[in-house]
């Protein structure tokens, strides 16, 4: 356990030992214990990858496998605020694209890659399942619904920090 | 528990729960109730600010005595959120923000309800909700009584509105055949895709014979537009739960799990209090209503893969898996979950597996068509009036639920298609706009009822764009595993754009069908199967405007930007807004002379057109 302090904050690796402590070698739970684990760190560390691998007692292989094949699961850090752009049917009948064109230039990024002051990031999802609300958005689970592309701006500027 | 707590438990909440459904004051102390709705829809509107703002002022102008607040489930109309209602008056503010809150309440009591946030229809607004367009023709089953339950205490009211009893007659008084043949005989098919007859599945599973059998519940809603299940485990989880039991009790299970969409938040937090209110009060757990039955529940989240919806690839992700599908047979009512037999069912069909047993089968069969008994849910959004939630008998036709419910198309529109099933199904043109909707008609006409998502699109929407749309979805979520499905899909895509930015042959509108019926035919699960649907049905219907764009580099909706051209007529006076609106400076001339539009600067964002008060600019 020496390289805990590498993990995050010692709230964090309390947090994430005591979840490995209570799945010990159980397989089966894998897929609660990565989302746990995102839960406590922001995504999942090569670390923390490499130690429930020996806590549950399956290949960090297999493990890798599980993370890359569900779009939720992050092995990289998340920005400190995360637009979720609905592209879902509803959404994309009433000019989501657009929505997203205006929030992809205002930032100067492209979608899944951070700002380089590491405030933003923009990715896509399908259907947020709010769809009287269409075109809608997400800002760290915050949702802004019914856009139009010219809304984008205020948006984005009410975050100031 | 037992029989006679369950009525004591009833007898405790029914008098609320009359007051709001029939209107019926007796043993209520307040004089009104008012109601805020707690789905997803209406909380993302701030309803949770409202419902805080409506108690805070009771609290201040001192009549928490006449006022009692509550939140409520998803009523449907999710487009007019947040939605509120007020009882006894069975009235519906629509779009109620903070600022409403004080008159609400000051005019509640001197009797008034605020007319401004009524709905309203032709300019007059509406007092009672029951008259409401929206609602009227609806029927609702696996919807039912969403109305009239509190979130606060969803549990108590869920029983006064004879919640539960149901499980308890099946497992004190019926044996599992028994049930089984009530279901059999109710013609209910599953809701989320297939159609397959619940009974015969419930029937299939009881015959394996296994030390263990599991009870899944597929709320794994994956289609992009849909989200009745959503909306049914947020406001009446208790009913998933007992029909969960139910059929627990007919194959003989005694463990369940709700496989739930991670992007469900809300809806997991209700059905887990539901799920610990109910095991903590003895509805799960050991020797259920003292019979010998015990059954428990727990709920698994998925993590963003839509081709765990299907049931295969959604046993796999429990057991801790990549959510890969395998091939059937064996189906999982022989070897499912952990290798033992399972009945997957989805949540709306399981919404009314309850109703079934308490009102009979012939009451069940009554309702819908001779092939599709019951009701559906369908889930109206796109370009229609009024989007939510509508809950109709099967037969009801498109021309109903766009035009009569869904209130026309926004900004009087032409009416364009409905796309229904989602990526797996298929548009409906406007000369079927008459056919009584049922899992038959449906896939006659190349689409499928699927899980019920309606997605009305209008002349602006280009069809080749739309079927594009969707097989990028299906190109994104393919697991991999089959070439067909993984391959195939790609190559239709690659085809579609080709057609979509004006570089195609008619060869390759030959190429596309050989190859969608080709991907169609050889891969392996559902998502494979059907995801050319969305092409071969919009070639059906709408194979001119592919024509178009392959001929006469047309797009006629000017959805497709390589295709579009923006032009300044004769109709120009020279006021220069357009110039000035321009984001890349394509449009040029002299002030009361006709502008141009540099056609290789020009964008196409269309602002221009937009601008313009004169109808000089035209799209071609």
């Amino acid at each position: 356990m020496c390289n805990c302090e590498r993990l995050g904050t010692k709230e964090q690796v309390e947090k994430f030992d005591s979840l490995l402590a209570e799945n010990k070698g159980n397989r089966g739970n894998i897929m609660e214990v990565l989302q746990k684990t995102q839960g406590i760190f922001g995504f999942l560390p090569e670390l923390s990858v490499k130690m429930i691998s020996e806590s549950l007692g399956m290949p960090e292989s297999e493990i890798y496998g599980i993370i890359t094949f569900y779009s939720q699961f992050t092995l990289t850090p998340k920005a400190k605020y995360n637009i979720d752009v609905c592209l879902g049917t509803a959404c994309f009948v009433l000019g989501a694209q657009a929505v997203m064109d205006r929030i992809l230039e205002k930032l100067g990024v492209e979608v899944g890659q951070m700002t380089s002051d590491g405030k933003w990031i923009v990715t896509s999802c399908r259907c947020l399942g709010c769809c009287g609300l269409a075109p809608a958005i997400t800002i760290n689970g915050e949702v802004y619904g019914k856009l139009k592309p010219e809304d984008v701006d205020k948006i984005l500027d009410s975050y100031v920090d | 528990m037992n029989k006679t707590e369950l009525e004591e438990l009833k007898q405790k909440y029914i008098a609320e729960v009359l007051f709001r459904k029939d209107g019926n004051t007796s043993g209520v102390e307040y004089k009104y109730n008012i109601m805020v709705c707690g789905g997803t829809g209406c909380r993302s509107c701030k309803s949770k600010k409202v419902q805080d703002k409506l108690e805070q002022v009771v609290k201040e102008k001192g009549l928490e005595k006449d006022f009692k607040i509550n939140g409520v489930g998803c009523f449907g109309l999710c487009v007019n959120g947040p939605i509120v209602l007020v009882y006894p008056n069975d009235a519906m503010y629509e779009k109620v923000s903070e600022e409403d809150c004080e008159e609400i309440i000051t005019s509640l009591a001197e009797g008034k309800l605020v007319e401004r946030l009524l709905h309203h229809e032709d300019g007059k607004p509406v007092e009672k909700k029951q008259d409401v367009n929206f609602c009227k023709k609806q029927k609702y089953i696996a919807r039912n009584n969403a109305e009239y339950m509190s979130l606060e205490d969803i549990l108590g009211d869920y029983i006064a509105l004879d919640g539960y009893s149901a499980l308890c007659k099946v497992v004190t008084t019926m044996t599992p055949d028994d049930v089984i043949a009530v279901m059999k005989d109710s013609g209910l098919r599953g809701r989320g895709g297939a159609g397959f007859p619940t009974g015969t599945k419930w029937e299939f599973t009881k015959k394996s014979v296994a030390p263990q059998k599991y009870v899944i519940c597929n709320a794994d809603e994956g289609d992009p537009g849909a989200f009745m299940d959503r909306s049914i485990i947020e406001s009446n989880p208790h009913a998933i739960i007992e029909a969960m039991a139910i059929c627990g009790y007919a194959i003989g299970a005694t463990k369940g799990y709700v496989y739930l969409r991670a992007e469900y938040p809300l809806a997991g937090e209700r059905l887990q209090n539901a799920i610990n209110e109910a095991t903590e009060r003895g509805i799960l757990g050991d020797n259920i209503f003292g019979s010998d039955f015990s059954f428990e529940l727990g709920i698994k989240y998925g993590a963003g893969a839509f081709v765990c919806g299907e049931e295969t690839a959604l046993m796999k992700s429990i057991e801790g898996n990549r959510g890969e599908p395998v091939l059937k047979p064996p189906y999982p009512a022989e070897k499912g979950l952990y290798g033992c037999p399972s009945v997957i069912n989805n949540v709306e069909t399981l919404a009314n597996v309850a109703q079934i047993i308490d009102n009979g089968a012939d009451w069940f069969k009554s309702i819908g068509t001779e092939d599709s008994k019951g009701t559906k849910v369908f889930a109206l959004t796109g370009k229609v009036k009024n989007s939510g939630l509508v809950e109709l008998p099967m037969g009801t036709t498109i021309r109903e639920i766009v035009y009569d419910i869904g209130g026309g198309i926004q900004n009087d529109k032409k009416f364009k298609a409905v796309q229904m099933g989602g990526p797996s199904g298929g548009c409906i043109p406007e000369e079927h706009l008459d056919t009584p909707i049922d899992y038959k008609t449906l896939n006659e006409l190349g689409s499928m009822m699927g899980s019920g998502g309606m997605i009305v699109v209008d002349e602006d929407t280009c069809m080749v764009d739309f079927a594009k749309f969707f097989l990028q979805f299906t190109r994104d979520e393919s697991c991999g595993k089959c070439t067909p499905c993984r391959i195939g899909n790609m190559r239709i895509l690659e085809i579609l754009e080709k057609i979509t930015t004006g570089n195609a042959t008619m060869e390759d509108l030959d190429k596309l069908e050989e190859l969608c019926e080709y991907v169609k035919s050889n891969s392996l699960c559902g998502l494979g199967q059907t995801s050319p649907n969305p092409v071969l049905s919009t070639l059906r219907y709408f194979r001119d405007e592919y024509i178009e764009h392959i001929k006469e580099h047309k797009c006629r909706a000017g959805v497709c930007k390589s295709m579009t051209k923006y032009r300044i007529t004769d109709k120009c006076i020279g006021c220069s807004a357009c110039s000035r609106q321009c984001p890349v400076g394509a449009i040029t001339g002299e002030i009361k002379k006709q502008f141009v539009i540099d056609q290789e600067k020009c964008i196409k964002c269309g602002k221009c057109k937009d601008t313009c008060r004169f109808g000089a600019i035209v799209r071609e």
